[in-house]
Formats: structure tokens, sequence, C-alpha cells
């Protein structure tokens, strides 16, 4: 409330001295603006920034961090009643009082004697300090606001270059904001692996990458930790590789074959309304597929094979019969199609706009040498588009790899190596989604073998994507 | 082929050269029927996609509500303590009364009216009277829905010819229910409630309402953050950047970063949002700047291929009557490439709506039965309430699901048709 408060009056000043600044530079120069440098708002800008921008970035830092600097202050002397706890309950203590100090609900733990009263005067430490942090970072910003005036309004002459000195700071914008995506990758990478690091730490990467067997739901106390063989990831790759696969085997050639028509055969009336139609189908949300297969493929494909497996009981593959009377809903081959059909208008438009890029005059060559549009497509365009669409090939698997919602929704939790198609199979993201989901300690290598999984997942993403793009950046415009 | 495999006479040549070509333009028939047959697999798809979930979910949009009168009977109110009265008792007891029967002694039937009839009245009693204690006394008539499974009765997915065993209600239950409908204390209509309610442990009662108010907090947040730093990032890249190494590694990273998938956006905010920064946890602020880094590759993206259409002839003339580099940006081409950057601003927001994943991991699964409170507050979101209720046992809830299912759908169909229009509208041709 403080900050907003403390914001508020910032704006309001800054933008005081916008014009206050303005007028002057108007003032030297006799009224008339053609004879300063820059545009008169170019002076007001260039004052106001001054004022504005400093002060608000000491505000908001102030009102984001000001929680954690009272935090590491107030244990920085810890009373010795409280000293002589455990680290757990010593946060408890602190949470409790400044949760105390700031009118919130402390937690219901009991102080007594020496406790209590380090409890009550911490309070008022943190009390005191709460307001030495809000108060001071205001005294401080409106310091910088004012030292922002005395440096930048002297400055304004008629000759003075204000509007190169403002887009110095739009530059300075554009930098941070560009940064930002770098940051994004720097933050991924480093989250990843600084929470792998932890957990590569209670289990060898080795054991995680080549073990057989993935069990990380069984309670672990510390110092039972010999059970390291639970974290073997080898049943998830095998389960995303299958339902990549079923995926793939849907997406790639339904994708590809509507591509060629649309772009090869479809009239443009055809084609504006199949497009759109396409682009519905992409933007569907993954859980709506993930609801589909559940509660529609599944169940479908299940009574399938149970009537199918019904008619083989008795006969001479009653083995087979007894299998797939017993199916259940949560088949990879479920998921697997309904996350191909997911990845249909994926493929298909980053198909589309490979096919098109051909030049024309492959075609027309092709066609006046007396080829069908089929041999054309065949032997002409495809070979001439085929690292493009390897490449789109690529993208899909890596989006397959990483989809969740569908697998989470429609494959089992069942950690099996297997690549039969009508068991239950479970995935990495599958995992990443059980093992973080609810409320969790950040401390055990169960909650931390989900970032082993994330890092490998991004990895391998990683390394798809910066494949795909190679092969286009490589083959790009080889015939214009 | 050689030559010498052909044949001396013109006609019998002419025969292979036939022979083969109906052959190949059987091929070319065969070969376009399979795109045709893609084509319509997909199509089929969307179809059916689209056809089942509006199947499961119309009915949500209808729901059976029970009116009854009811006689505030001042000998069960306790009037010192009026919380601490059984005012569901007391209307189950009045609605037997209307059924022509009575309830026994240990409460069997009163029991099994509660089965069928929202709590809901029971609530709406309560606060009425407590509010207004001289209403004791007096007949007050309350509204409220049917219990889930009574609804699925009147819908038609319970049947009656289902063994009394395998069903929730019995035969007693049904009985009422259609005797109810028939005397008129239930009516049907439009389900108004699904849309002004919040979730809730009864299926009957929960409602959409706080997830669409949480999904647009989030989506602000969102859309305050990715956009404008998007559009200045792909305006630098575009217009400003040296090409040098620092720029290309920004380039391949931002080309990279747009094919992350999302779950690890998602332990990107639990580990830096959520354990370094303490943003609150299932609060549309840690959605919405989760959320944001995802959108932001697609916005620089969609800002750049727009930049990239505006010819390079306005940039000149803008130079040419003395702008500076940042004006003939800010003045000439940004506005002109507007169109394209909204276009691509609304398709990340649209599919920012959509993501369920990420927002898993940063605790937005939690049940949060009301509107939230503000961007510091917990809160849930139209997919991942999707995802709630299909995790639900209860059969009712799968109907809300797809009714849940068909608003975020509208929603999305809005969102996509605003950036087709906006693209057609404005979309320039130079």
């Amino acid at each position: 409330m403080l900050t907003w408060v403390a914001l508020l009056a910032l704006a309001l000043f800054s933008g005081a001295t916008f014009f206050a600044a303005r007028r002057k530079a108007l003032a030297a120069a006799g009224g008339k603006s053609v004879s300063l440098h820059s545009l008169p708002g170019y002076y007001g800008g260039y004052v106001a920034l001054w004022v504005g921008v400093p002060a608000a970035l000491l505000v908001l830092f102030a009102a984001a961090f000001g929680d954690r600097i009272e935090g590491a202050a107030l244990r920085a002397d810890m009373p010795a009643a409280i000293q002589a706890m455990t680290a757990p309950q010593q946060d408890v203590f602190f949470d409790d009082a400044r949760a105390v100090a700031h009118g919130s609900q402390p937690s219901e733990t009991v102080y007594e004697g020496g406790q209590k009263a380090a409890l009550d005067a911490v309070a008022a430490k943190a009390r005191g300090l709460e307001q030495l942090i809000s108060y001071g970072a205001i005294a401080a910003a409106a310091v910088v606001a004012l030292a922002g005036v005395f440096v930048a309004y002297p400055k304004i002459r008629p000759d003075f270059r204000a509007r190169n000195r403002v887009e110095g700071w739009i530059a300075g914008l554009f930098i941070v904001c560009s940064v930002t995506a770098v940051l994004t990758t720097v933050g991924i990478v480093a989250s990843l692996v600084w929470e792998s690091w932890r957990f590569f730490q209670a289990v060898s990467p080795i054991d995680f990458l080549f073990g057989t067997e993935w069990n990380p739901q069984i309670a672990m106390r510390a110092d039972q930790f010999a059970s390291k063989g639970a974290f073997g990831a080898i049943p998830l790759f095998v389960g995303t590789f299958l339902i990549m696969a079923i995926a793939m085997l849907v997406a790639a050639p339904v994708g590809l074959f509507s591509a060629i028509y649309l772009s090869e055969y479809a009239r443009p009336l055809t084609r504006s309304i199949v497009k759109p139609l396409m682009e519905i189908l992409a933007g569907v949300p993954t859980v709506v597929y993930g609801f589909f297969a559940a509660l529609t493929v599944g169940p479908l494909f299940r009574s399938a094979f149970n009537a199918l497996g019904v008619q083989f009981i008795g006969g001479p593959l009653d083995g087979l019969g007894q299998y797939l009377s017993q199916v259940q809903n949560q088949m990879a081959l479920v998921a697997g199609a309904v996350m191909g059909i997911m990845l249909i208008p994926f493929v298909s438009s980053l198909s589309d706009d490979i096919i098109n890029a051909v030049p024309q005059s492959l075609r027309d060559g092709s066609l006046a040498m007396g080829a069908t549009r089929s041999e054309t497509v065949k032997k002409v365009v495809l070979p001439a588009a085929l690292p493009g669409i390897m490449a789109a090939m690529l993208l899909a698997v890596s989006r397959a790899v990483g989809e969740t919602m569908i697998v989470t929704m429609a494959a089992g939790l069942q950690a099996k190596t297997t690549i039969n198609p009508l068991d239950t199979v479970t995935t990495v993201t599958v995992q990443i989604v059980t093992l973080l989901t609810g409320d969790q300690e950040f401390d055990s290598p169960k909650t931390l073998s989900a970032f082993g999984l994330g890092l490998t997942l991004f990895a391998v993403t990683l390394t798809l994507n910066v494949i795909a793009l190679r092969i286009v950046q490589k083959y790009r415009e080889q015939y214009d | 082929m050689t030559d010498a495999a052909l044949p001396n006479s013109p006609y019998a040549l002419r025969q292979i050269v036939e022979a083969r070509l109906k052959a190949r333009h059987a091929q070319e028939k065969r070969f376009r029927a399979y795109g045709l047959i893609a084509i319509s697999i997909a199509l089929a798809f969307l179809f059916l996609l689209v056809g089942r979930i509006v199947a499961q979910g119309w009915t949500t949009f209808v729901d059976y509500r029970v009116t009854v009168p009811v006689f505030v009977d001042p000998q069960r109110i306790h009037a010192d303590d009026i919380p601490g009265s059984n005012f569901d008792l007391m209307i189950a007891d009045q609605m037997l009364a209307r059924l022509g029967t009575k309830d026994d002694d240990v409460g069997t039937k009163s029991s099994k009216i509660m089965q069928i009839v929202s709590n809901d009245l029971g609530f709406q009693l309560l606060k009425q009277v407590r509010d207004n204690p001289s209403l004791i006394g007096k007949t007050i008539t309350v509204v409220g829905p049917v219990k889930a499974d009574g609804a699925l009765y009147f819908k038609g997915e319970m049947k009656r010819s289902t063994p009394e065993a395998e069903r929730k209600l019995d035969n007693e239950q049904l009985t009422w229910l259609d005797k109810m409908k028939s005397t008129g204390l239930v009516s049907s209509g439009f389900n108004t409630s699904f849309l002004t309610k919040s979730d809730s442990t009864e299926p009957e009662q929960a409602g959409v309402l706080g997830a669409v108010v949480g999904s647009a907090m989030m989506l602000l947040v969102t859309g305050f953050l990715a956009i404008p730093i998007g559009v200045l990032a792909a305006t630098y890249l575009e217009e400003f950047a040296p090409k040098n190494r620092w720029t290309d590694v920004v380039e391949v990273n931002i080309n990279n970063l747009a094919a992350v998938p999302s779950i690890v956006y998602g332990l990107l905010g639990l580990a830096v949002f959520i354990n370094w920064l303490h943003v609150p946890r299932s609060s549309p602020l840690v959605g919405g700047l989760v959320m944001a880094l995802m959108a932001l590759p697609t916005v620089i993206i969609a800002t750049r291929s727009a930049l990239k259409a505006v010819p390079p002839s306005i940039r000149e003339a803008a130079l040419g009557v003395g702008a500076s580099k940042t004006q003939t940006v800010f003045h000439h081409v940004l506005p002109l490439a507007m169109p394209g950057v909204m276009t691509g601003a609304i398709l990340s927001l649209a599919h920012a709506l959509g993501e369920t994943a990420p927002l898993l991991m940063i605790g937005m699964v939690s049940f949060v039965p009301g509107v939230p409170e503000g961007f510091t507050g917990a809160a849930t979101v139209l997919p991942v309430q999707v995802f709630i209720w299909e995790n639900a046992s209860e059969r009712a809830f799968h109907e809300r699901t797809a009714g849940a299912i068909m608003v975020l759908l509208v929603f999305m169909i809005v969102m996509n048709m605003a950036a087709i229009l906006l693209r057609r509208r404005f979309e320039r041709r130079w």
C-alpha cells in the first residue's frame, strides 16, 4: 500500500518536473522551439526520466526484497534461547515472530519462558526494522528524485542535446528487454542444473540414466537412502519413446498428406475453409485432448479390444484373447493416438509452409516434361522440401516428448519397460507432474528427481530443436 | 528403359504407352485420394472432439431446481442459536409431507430426501432467518438445485432399468423425483449458477466463475509483461541491433526458447519464482509471470515478422525528412506493424489461456472455492479447473468438466477470431 502511494507521488512529481523542464527549455529559447536542439518535450522527458526512474527502481527494490533483508537482519543476531533450537524450529520461530510483528496469524507452536520473551523481543525488532526499511526506502527515493532534479534541470539550455539523451534511455530499455529473453534461458538452465546437481549428489547420474527400476513414491527416510535403485529412469524413457512413436505414426502421414493436398491440389476455396479449421484444431488446449483421451478414446479402445478378445477366447489364439479382454483404459495407444491428432495440424502447417517455399518453376518444369501432379510431388517437390520436412518432423517429435497434459490424463503411472502399445506406460512429463503436484518439501530426492527428469527433457528437446534449425538453415533457399 | 526393349510397330508402342498412362493416372488418383483422406481424418477428429465435448457438456447448462415454500416452524428453530438449528431436516420433512409420506423414527426418509436435494436450500434458509429473525413462523419460498444424482436421473443418465443396487438412488427416491417434477416442485431451466458460482465440492453447486476470473487476472499479468517486453525486444533486434555474435546468440536463443516444453517453464517458475523469490504460490501473479516467459518468444517472433513486412521505403522517407532512428521506429514503423504485432500477441495470450502443465507445478491445482482475492491470493484457472474436475470421482463432475471445456473453447475461439479479423481488417500489401 505504502509502495503504491510512494510510486503515485513519484509519478506526479516526475510529471511536474516534465512540464517545468519543458517550460524552461522554451523560455530559454525565447518561446520559439525552432532554436532548440530538440523538441521541447524531449527536455521535459530528460528531466522526468532522471527524477522518476532511479527513485522508482529503488522503491520497487525495497518492496520486493525488504522482506528478505528484514529476515536476514533478524537472524544476524539471534537470542541465546533461540540458538539452542534446531534449524527447522528456528525457521518456524522467525516466521512466527514476523507474523506477530505484522499482525498476521502465527503458527500454533507454543513458546515458553525465555523463548516467549525472545519472540516478543524479535517481534518488536521486526516491527522496527520493517518501518525502517519501508520509510528508509521512501526517504532514499525522495533524495534520489531531488538529486535527479538538481543534476538534470540545470543542464537545460537551447543547445543541450536532449533528444539524444532520451534516446539513450530508450536504448537502455531495449537492451534490458532483449536480455530478458536470454535471462529466461539462463534461469531455466541454472535452476534445472542446480536442483539436478543436488539430486545427483544423492543418486548417481549413471543409476539415474541407466537404472531400470523407477519407484520414487516409496517413502524414504534420510537413512534409508540406500535404495538408490528406485531412481532408474529407463522405463520412463521407453514409455516416452513408445508414446512419441505412436503419435508420430498418426501425425506424420496424416499431417504430411494433408499438407500436400492443401498446397498442391486444393482449390483456393477449399484451402480457405480447411486452413482455419486446422488452426482451430491446433488451438485446442492440450487439457481438452487429455479429457477426450481419458473419457472418450480410452473407453472406446478398451471396449473394442475387449470385444475382440472375447472372440478369440477358447480358439487357437486363446492367450491373446485373454490378454485383449483385460486391456485397461490407460494404454499407451490411447495417449499416443490422441497426441498424434494433436500434432496433425502442427506437422501439416509446418510442411505446408515448406512445400509452398519450393519454387513454382520446379513444378512447372516437371509438369511441362509430362509428369503428372503426383509424380511432380513425389519426384520433385518432396525431394526439394525434404530437409524442411525432416526438420518439421523433428520439431513434432520434440513436442511429443515434451507434451504433458494428454499423457498425464490418459497414460498411467506405472513405470514399465515395454514396447507393447496396449500396456500401461508412464512418461517423463507425467512423472514430473506427479512428483511436483501438491505439497512437497524441497529436500527429498523424490522431489528433486523431477528436476533431473526436467534437465533430461530439456536437453533432449533442445538437441532436437537445434538439429532441426540447423537442417533448415543449411538447406534453405537451395533452389532459389 | 532401352530402345531395344521397345516394340517396332507404332501400334504396339502406343498400346504400351496408353497402358502406362492409365496406370499413372490411376496412381495420380490414388495419391490425390490419400490427401483427401488425410484431410478428412483430421477434420473428422476435430468434429468428433468438439461433438463429443458438446454432447457430454451441454447438459451442464440445464439445471433442475427445487422451488419449495418452507414454513419456518418456530418449534424447530432455536431462537437463541439459529445457526445450530437443523434447517435441512425441516425442509426435508416438509417436502416429505408434500410427497404424501412421513419420516420414520430414525430419519431414513429425510436423509433420503437430503440425498436428492442440495443443502444449498438449507443454507439459504439459514441466511434469511439469521438476517431477519422475524421470519420465524412465516412461510418462505426457497429455490435451490437438485443434487447431482437427481439431475443425472432427470437427464436420463441414470435409468430406472438399471438394477437398484447399481445406482446411487433407490426406487423410492426416483419415484419422489418423478412426483416432484409432475407437481411442479422441480423445474428446469438455463443453468446460470454454473457461470456465476465458483468451485465447490458439491457438483451441483460448482461453477466456473472463480476459474474465469483467475484466468483473466493471470492473462492480465502475462499481457502486461510479455507484450511490452516482447515488442521492445523484437524492435531492438530487428531495427537497432548490430549484427554481431551477441545478437546471433540472442536470436538462436529466442528460437530455441519457443520450442522448450511448457512443463520446463513450470520447473523454472517453481525453482526461481517460488523457491528463490518467494512469490506466493498458486497466485495469478506467479502464473502470469511463468506464462509471460512462455509467451515472450512467440510475441518476439510475431513482432519481428510484422516489422520485416514494413517496407524500407517508409524508414527511408522518415529518415530523409530528419527523423532520428528512434523517431522513425516509434512514429512510423511500429504503428504500421501494429496489426501484425497485436495478432501475434492475441494468439500468444490465447495459447497461455489454454496452457495447463506449468501451472500444476506452481501450485494452481488447489481447491479455491471463490473468486481470487487478488493478484497474490490463491486462484485457479480454467484449464486447471478442467483438470481438477476430470480427476474428481463423482460422475456428475464429468458433465461439469465438459461444460467448463465449452466455456474455455468459447474464449479460445473468440480470441482466435479476434486475431483473424484483425489480420484481415488491417492486413496491408505493400
